[in-house]
């Protein structure tokens, strides 16, 4: 009963100032809208940009590194073990890139609960001969189908056909900017020296186009097979084991575990791309402090309005205060005031937050940099909406506490004795 | 008269502190009777509505004891006392005091709803039957700024009665009406404190108004000098 006759004057209050109810609600409104629109079109870029790299970075890469042996000589004779040894100009020693039993380690990698896939590849330095001109490249031997699922590679093969190279025999797909340079097309044959000078013919199937232009200008894809064909080895030999996991944060201790268990060299995300998580982290951070500003900037214009209502309704506290209403039911019909005028501004906020954020949607964004991306990228994360209804009740709150409080401590003696 | 105590003013105390003390009240004490027509008179500034908001509840800073149908109004917190002047207490002012939003009926109504004794509809039903006794029910869905000065007074005895009080206070319930009107105010009292035997406590500096009360209280410098 109470409650009801609460709500019943807080909206006749309300409804008596509904231009200035008005004002009040679209500053609300305006505030998550923005926020909404702002925070989804940041995460959107925020995926997009990280994507660029993440999606296509093993969260943990095995590898054999090129480097001198820790396991020298003269330590392991018994002459010198209780010495300690100063060896000057160590060479690196082997250059056996192969990963050692790599069919095994795959095995017990997908037997692993934190691993979601895992992906062989072979790299290998080559030339590419165009006449009189020898121009460096990679060849990258990969697993096509297990690379597309893990690190979305088809999404990147602009054009042609990623599967071709392993349906075609002795196929490749060239980065784009490598293929400009070699001026060739698709159903091309380019030739390729490998670095023990072995020639072989290779037939282009596609084009492959990353955003990082640096990259295509150097990298190109064949199957498992086709690289290892190039290299001379025999169907087991695999330089890299890519490892993508479920949480990507477990990457650099499920690293070390594979380093010990393994006898590899690794190298997790998080070491290998420290700066992005930075740069997300900045992004999202400025986002949010802008929205908050908005709405801080909005609970202002409640507060002001709230406190010149509380001025001409000085009369009407007074009675109802005399007639039977206490302090504290006066504080709660102006503190519905201040939560009516946030929620259904924060509703309307929502909506149009939501509508702006699928308009920018819609804006074409080509660029050649990022062939999979045809308009400005959005995240409709639910998570903003509910921060952003929380967030309007909160500063409405806030911005109505003070008035309220003022509201229900006028005495009303004072009052109506000063008439 | 065996009619039962309605309220009674024990000793009461007031002084004002700001910046020296100065006393307003002094040992005030009088009780009045279920039915009474009180009126209280004296000159401008003989603390004769200091004494009103005392006993209204809604002044709490004074010494001595009120007591309201025989409870003693010291040591209620401020919810409670509201609940008192709610239930117990009916006013009315100088000044109208009735909120624009809300219409005559509505206005009339707003004490009983917040009481919550008896459903809307019921509530309602009293609202008008007051307003029916005071010749007023045609205006009931007009806007209190339709009204003139007499009209609107009349609309806050009827809110003042909305729930049975057990008392009415007035301040200076004539001050802002003409001679017409105010007769009609004060005829209003005078019924219904005879037919209804309802108990009315009037603060007035209109020696006409007072002389036609039952009981006259005569205040002068903090005291009561007469009654």
């Amino acid at each position: 009963m109470n409650a009801r006759l609460i709500t019943r004057i807080a909206k006749s209050l309300l409804l008596a100032r509904w231009k200035q109810t008005l004002v009040a609600a679209i500053g609300v409104t305006f505030s998550i809208t923005m926020f909404i629109a702002l925070l989804s079109f940041m995460n959107g870029l925020n995926g997009l940009l990280d994507g660029l790299v993440l999606n296509r970075t093993a969260h943990v890469r095995l590898f054999n590194d090129i480097k001198p042996n820790q396991r020298q000589p003269v330590n392991e004779s018994k002459e010198f073990r209780g010495s300690y040894n100063f060896i000057r100009s160590v060479k690196s020693s082997g250059g056996r890139q192969e990963i050692y039993n790599s069919g095994a380690i795959m095995q017990a990698l997908k037997k692993d609960n934190r691993v979601l896939g895992c992906a062989p590849k072979i790299t290998t330095q080559v030339f590419f001969n165009d006449g009189a001109v020898n121009i460096s490249g990679v060849i990258n031997g990969i697993d096509v189908q297990a690379e597309s699922d893990l690190f979305h590679f088809r999404d990147y093969v602009v054009e042609g056909d990623a599967l071709a190279i392993k349906t075609a025999p002795n196929s490749i797909i060239l980065g784009k900017g490598l293929a400009s340079k070699l001026l060739a097309n698709i159903g091309d044959v380019v030739q390729v020296a490998t670095p023990k000078q072995d020639r072989f013919s290779l037939k282009v199937v596609g084009f492959f186009q990353s955003g990082i232009g640096e990259f295509d200008k150097v990298q190109s894809y064949a199957s498992l097979g086709t690289a290892q064909k190039i290299l001379g080895k025999s169907s087991e030999y695999v330089t890299d084991i890519q490892v993508k996991l479920r949480d990507l944060n477990m990457a650099p201790p499920a690293a070390r575990e594979y380093h010990q268990l393994f006898g590899v060299d690794v190298e997790d995300i998080q070491t290998a791309n420290a700066q992005f998580e930075t740069g997300s982290f900045i992004r999202t951070l400025i986002s949010y402090a802008v929205g908050v500003t908005l709405l801080i900037v909005a609970g202002f214009g409640i507060y002001n309005i709230l406190n010149m209502m509380i001025y001409e309704k000085m009369d009407s506290i007074a009675i109802l205060k005399a007639t039977g209403f206490a302090g504290i039911d006066v504080n709660r019909i102006f503190l519905l005031i201040a939560l009516s005028i946030g929620f259904f501004g924060g509703i309307l906020g929502l909506l149009f937050g939501f509508l702006l954020s699928s308009i920018i949607d819609r804006i074409p964004f080509t660029t050649a940099a990022l062939p999979t991306i045809k308009t400005y990228p959005i995240d409709y994360n639910l998570a903003f909406y509910f921060i952003g209804s929380i967030f309007s009740l909160l500063t409405t709150y806030l911005a109505g506490w003070a008035p309220s409080r003022k509201a229900s401590r006028v005495d009303p003696v004072i009052i109506i004795r000063g008439k | 008269m065996n009619e039962p105590t309605v309220l009674q003013a024990h000793h009461i105390h007031k002084s004002f502190h700001d910046p020296v003390t100065i006393p307003v009240l002094k040992d005030i004490s009088f009780s009045i009777k279920k039915g009474e027509f009180v009126s209280i008179t004296g000159k401008s500034g003989c603390g004769k509505s200091t004494l009103l908001y005392i006993l209204s509840t809604m002044d709490t800073d004074y010494e001595g004891d009120l007591f309201i149908q025989g409870e003693n109004m010291r040591d209620r917190n401020e919810k409670q006392l509201a609940q008192v002047r709610n239930e117990k207490i009916g006013f009315v002012f100088q000044f109208h005091y009735l909120l624009n939003e809300f219409t005559v009926l509505e206005n009339v109504m707003l004490p009983g709803l917040k009481l919550g004794h008896l459903p809307e509809a019921e509530v309602k039903r009293h609202a008008e039957d007051r307003l029916t006794t005071l010749g007023i029910d045609s205006l009931a869905e007009k806007k209190p700024k339709q009204l003139s000065g007499g009209e609107k007074q009349r609309v806050a005895i009827a809110r003042a009665l909305i729930n049975n009080p057990s008392i009415i206070m007035c301040d200076e319930p004539t001050g802002n009406l003409d001679k017409k009107n105010g007769q009609i105010v004060f005829d209003t009292f005078k019924k219904l404190a005879d037919e209804n035997k309802q108990t009315l406590l009037v603060v007035t500096h209109d020696p006409e108004f007072a002389q036609n009360t039952h009981r006259i209280i005569e205040m002068e410098d903090g005291r009561i000098i007469k009654q």
